[in-house]
């Protein structure tokens, strides 16, 4: 499986209340969700991201609530993968439960800027910058994660 | 080689007689937690993929506190479909309006976690817990449905930081003032993935809601939880409270950890957070007489919304009277608390005082109602974040503080010391 996309770059401790604001959490509707998502940081996010596209941020991305909203609203913006230096537990672990891909990668996360084009391969954790040509390699899931992705999220895994 | 107090809680629940960091665990989990935000997103995940049955109906609790009393429309319709669920499934803790409280001052007080339990929680205070000598850890959505389906969790067994909590907290520091200055020393990632091991002899000197407090906030650390060993004062709270049957957790002498810090509570000052990152602390001696002035306060939620916040803040609002052109919302963070602060007559001292008394809500720490703030707007809180937004319009800005510091802010009509008014 692999993901190619135009880069939107985020910096360091975005937090849950910035992905997603509170004032929209009375409502639990995908889409609605996802016409709020990065507003409070990024007005115009909406109306650029594109199916497929990727997200880059540096440290501590994820940071706050707990509220699965923002991983949500964040794949259905349309974006295909979260590439980061680190993310906030929680936030790293909704991601995997409803299957947004997301990869840790340092190096990665620090050289590509905002507008370059990025493709992922799931497989290997290989992180290539189309734009400058430059591969990186992502830290590779564990056995047991890798295995709650493969059964499509937590639930199918458990109700197996 | 040892293992620390999380590990230990960790591995009795996985049927392990040890673990170690890194280690991935399935668990028996005692509580499952919910709110009015996140329920309705579990509840969605739960029957969409056709579960019929919760693990055990007394060990989940939905806690309607975040938009309750319902804000709007939307709001009402989501605590409608908790309801529901809660109904069809008989959930002996679905706690809606009248019942409830702010579920991390609501489960303590009912005995609903305690000394040893594993307990998660779809909201990312729930390592408030940790006080009571629990391993308790926020969660998302989908883990709370897989949790109330399967009674277990995954989890990453974390590695430690440990701090040895040394002296007497002096004049008005309080637990939200040793939190936030370990925050402001290691910052809002500086315990990620990790748990946060408090010990040491001066913790017998923080009282049970300083320690809630403290645990409450590992998460600003970026930790997975944070955990006190259990002493008298916790065995003292939790006799005749608890519903399940504690058990005590002593981290092994060789236990190991990433990183100590030593802390001394004695030297600790007043501290404050500026925006936009619990870590940008400042003492009270280093924010001059005005520099902050203040729109309006907030003293309540999951992490200063107990007794003994509501009575330092009413000691120091006693005879005198909020600056004018300051709001002050005092939130009691649950129903017992609301009548027991009554009673002691501190209503009486925060009316008097021109503070607005308000039902038991998470409300504006989150920007969810009762005292949002306007663009330009600034105000001193006694909750736990102040990123960008959180209470409010975008331009405005949350300085978190402990209720003596935001009382005495309300006074002044800027941020300054308790000792000053």
């Amino acid at each position: 499986m692999n993901a190619k996309g135009t880069v939107h770059k985020f910096g360091d401790n975005v937090d849950t209340d910035v992905i997603i604001p509170a004032r929209y959490l009375n409502t639990a509707s995908h889409k609605e969700l996802a016409s709020h998502c990065m507003e409070d940081i990024d007005k115009e996010f909406v109306n650029k991201v594109k199916e497929g596209d990727i997200m880059v941020a540096e440290k501590n991305f994820g940071c706050g609530s707990s509220r699965e909203h923002a991983p949500i609203a964040i794949k259905a913006s349309g974006i295909s993968c979260v590439i980061a230096s680190t993310f906030a537990r929680i936030f790293y672990r909704n991601s995997i439960n409803i299957g947004l891909p997301i990869l840790e990668c340092d190096e990665a996360a620090k050289d590509i800027k905002d507008g370059d084009v990025v493709s992922v391969n799931y497989d290997t954790g290989v992180i290539t910058n189309e734009t400058t040509g430059k591969t990186y390699q992502a830290e590779p899931f564990p056995e047991f994660i890798q295995n709650i992705i493969q059964k499509g999220g937590l639930i199918n895994s458990i109700l197996e | 080689m040892g293992m620390t107090m999380s590990q230990k809680i960790l591995a009795a629940h996985a049927g392990l007689d040890e673990v170690k960091a890194g280690q991935l665990i399935n668990a028996e989990l005692d509580m499952v937690l919910g709110n009015d935000v996140t329920s309705p997103v579990a509840i969605n995940v739960f029957e969409e993929n056709g579960a019929t049955a919760v693990f055990d109906n007394t060990k989940i609790a939905m806690i309607m506190d975040h938009f309750t009393p319902n804000k709007d429309i939307k709001a009402a319709t989501l605590v409608k479909q908790t309801r529901t669920f809660a109904n069809k499934y008989d959930i002996k803790n679905f706690m809606d309006v009248g019942m409830m409280g702010i579920e991390h001052a609501l489960l303590p007080e009912k005995g609903l976690v305690g000394p040893g339990c594993l307990c998660i929680g779809a909201d990312s205070h729930t390592c408030t817990y940790g006080a009571l000598g629990a391993f308790s850890t926020g969660v998302g959505s989908t883990d709370m449905a897989a949790g109330m389906i399967s009674g277990k969790a995954w989890f990453k067994v974390p590695s430690a930081v440990k701090f040895n909590l040394t002296g007497k907290p002096q004049g008005y520091v309080s637990g939200k003032d040793v939190i936030l200055h370990i925050i402001g020393k290691i910052g809002v990632d500086g315990a990620l993935y990790k748990s946060m091991e408090f010990c040491g002899d001066g913790v017998k000197y923080l009282n049970i809601d300083d320690r809630l407090c403290i645990a409450n906030m590992a998460i600003e650390a970026g930790a997975k939880n944070g955990i006190f060993p259990v002493d008298d004062i916790t065995r003292e709270y939790c006799n005749g409270r608890y519903q399940g049957t504690p058990v005590e957790y002593t981290a092994d002498e060789d236990a190991e950890y990433d990183e100590e810090y030593t802390i001394d509570l004695s030297k600790i000052r007043p501290t404050v957070a500026f925006p936009h990152l619990p870590e940008n602390t400042k003492t009270v001696d280093e924010i001059a007489d005005g520099e902050v002035k203040i729109d309006q306060c907030v003293i309540g939620s999951c992490t200063n919304g107990r007794i003994s916040d509501l009575r330092a803040a009413a000691e120091i609002f006693k005879g005198k009277h909020i600056a004018k052109g300051v709001r002050c919302i005092v939130i009691p963070g649950t129903q017992k608390i609301w009548l027991q602060a009554m009673h002691e007559g501190l209503f009486d001292i925060f009316v008097e005082a021109g503070a607005v008394v308000s039902t038991p809500t998470c409300g504006p720490c989150l920007g969810g109602h009762m005292g949002i703030l306007a663009a330009g707007e600034k105000a001193v809180s006694t909750t736990n974040r102040n990123f960008v937004g959180r209470m409010g319009h975008v331009d405005s800005e949350v300085y978190l503080a402990s209720p003596a510091v935001a009382a005495a802010s309300a006074v002044a009509g800027f941020i300054t010391d308790p000792d000053k008014v």
